[in-house]
């Protein structure tokens, strides 16, 4: 198991979801994560400040052709689209999709097109369904899907379409979602450590 | 792994088939009608090809293919899909704010002023900088060149007519771009449209013009190219800022929307930030 980036995707009430979730990252998480949060077309870096008091990891509002670093979140700008490059970010101010620029579609589908099955995709709380086309995407390049289990959810509309579109890989209340990715990052650093053990020998 | 191994090539290597076809099609294009999107930045391309696709309701890229090379009709549809880019009036006011605080000034030190909108799409920009100028009481000794590679947009820029509803969401822009009189003053309404004021397009010069492919036309005391290189991979950005370089007069005004940057770029050393927060640069060097 060895991933390369995370890409989440938030709406309604996924303010408190993202920052539970990423409050819960360690200083030394390695992955990037690229974030679309749904919000208003003048809100501005207001969701980078509040984030960043809760978060331990550098919280960064993306610019064009931005590259995409370890151990750092990356946050879609107001009224543009977030897309992943093969090693950097894209923008665009396309139409909205699902009614939403950012979407989390557009991040999700362009994410799984460049990391294929080294994506781990995350879907949180959210009154729309932006998102599931993404996660369905991620699904059939081979990458990881996580929804927040609706019944935890401040807004269930949003996992549950995710969840109905495909066969998502877990379902899970948020603390256990961040708990998985803590693991995740253990996981690989075992990875890391005896890669480097067996060439040792 | 999981991944499938229909999705690899025979090498294992990094394209899969749709990016191949993606590639073939652009090829394609280039030698039949001349038009060379090879160098746009392949994620948003991919999406706008997708949604061609959909409108189009051929089920591969290589059909789309089929269609485009033979039939000039939906060529142009291509075109329109993957050149047309939204905007608005007073898109991002804060920037036309510091253009007014920050750039008029500079300007008004000049007997005449050239401006280039890059990528000026419908217009909408193109009138909110007119109405900046007149404001500001220059517009007389401004010539605005708006250019875009897209006729069927060149040509509703021209026209100046926009929807009603559209123009009074853009009233707090206006506002907020520090508006000073009544936006509703510039347009005359008419049912469902608004059409602006003839003499706001009185020094406007719109012509069609390909960044990717034609050479700079003159030198500008200003350009604006905003939310335009976004679509463009580096290559093409740093070729394509070369040409705004080139075409800015000393101390000329560089201005990019607002989550553009000139950083990852070759000629970040040759402007300073004119204003911090917009995306307004001077050329120093």
């Amino acid at each position: 198991m060895n991933y390369d980036l995370i890409v989440a995707g938030a709406s309604l009430g996924g303010y408190d979801a993202l920052a539970l979730l990423l409050g819960a990252l360690p200083e030394n998480f390695h992955l990037p994560l690229a974030v679309v949060q749904h919000r208003s077309v003048d809100s501005d870096e207001l969701l980078s400040t509040l984030l960043r008091r809760a978060c331990r990891l550098p919280i960064v509002e993306v610019e064009d052709k931005q590259p995409i670093l370890p151990g750092t979140v990356f946050i879609a700008p107001a009224n543009y689209h977030l897309l992943v490059e093969k090693d950097h970010f894209a923008l665009s101010v396309d139409e909205r999709v699902q009614f939403s620029r950012p979407s989390i579609d557009v991040l999700f589908e362009s994410a799984a097109d460049a990391y294929r099955d080294k994506v781990v995709a995350i879907l949180l709380s959210g009154s729309n369904e932006d998102g599931a086309q993404g996660i369905a995407r991620v699904k059939a390049r081979g990458g990881l899907t996580i929804v927040q289990d609706p019944a935890s959810a401040e807004s269930a509309r949003m996992p549950a379409a995710a969840i109905a579109g495909a066969e998502v890989d877990h379902v899970l209340p948020l603390a256990e979602i961040a708990q998985f990715l803590n693991d995740l990052v253990h996981s690989s650093e075992d990875y890391l450590w005896h890669g480097r053990s067996r060439q040792m020998h | 792994m999981s991944k499938p191994s229909t999705e690899m090539n025979r090498d294992g290597g990094d394209l899969d088939l749709e990016d191949i076809e993606i590639q073939l099609l652009l090829e394609g294009v280039y030698l039949h009608y001349g038009y060379d999107f090879r160098e746009y930045a392949p994620a948003s391309l991919k999406r706008r090809i997708g949604d061609l696709m959909r409108d189009e309701k051929v089920a591969s890229i290589s059909q789309l293919q089929d269609l485009i090379l033979h039939d000039p009709a939906c060529f142009e549809r291509f075109i329109v899909a993957l050149t047309v880019n939204v905007t608005s009036m007073f898109r991002d006011p804060n920037f036309y704010l510091a253009f007014r605080t920050k750039v008029v000034p500079l300007l008004k030190t000049y007997p005449f002023v050239r401006i280039w909108h890059a990528g000026c799409s419908t217009g909408e920009e193109v009138y909110s900088t007119a109405i900046v100028l007149t404001e500001e009481g220059i517009y007389d000794r401004c010539r605005i060149y708006a250019t875009d590679l897209n006729e069927a947009v060149l040509k509703r820029a021209r026209e100046g007519i926009y929807s009603l509803d559209y123009m009074q969401n853009y009233v707090s822009n206006y506002v907020k771009a520090g508006g000073r009189a009544a936006f509703s003053e510039y347009y005359a309404a008419d049912n469902d449209s608004a059409i602006y004021r003839s003499s706001l397009r009185r020094n406007v010069v719109f012509s069609q013009h390909n960044l990717v492919t034609d050479r700079s036309f003159n030198e500008f005391n200003v350009i604006l190219c905003r939310n335009v290189l976004i679509y463009f991979n580096q290559t093409l950005q740093s070729r394509v800022h070369q040409l705004l370089y080139e075409s800015l007069g000393k101390f000329g005004v560089l201005g990019l929307g607002h989550k553009e940057t000139i950083s990852y770029t070759p000629y970040e050393k040759n402007y300073e930030v004119l204003e911090e927060g917009e995306k307004l640069y001077r050329r120093v060097a």
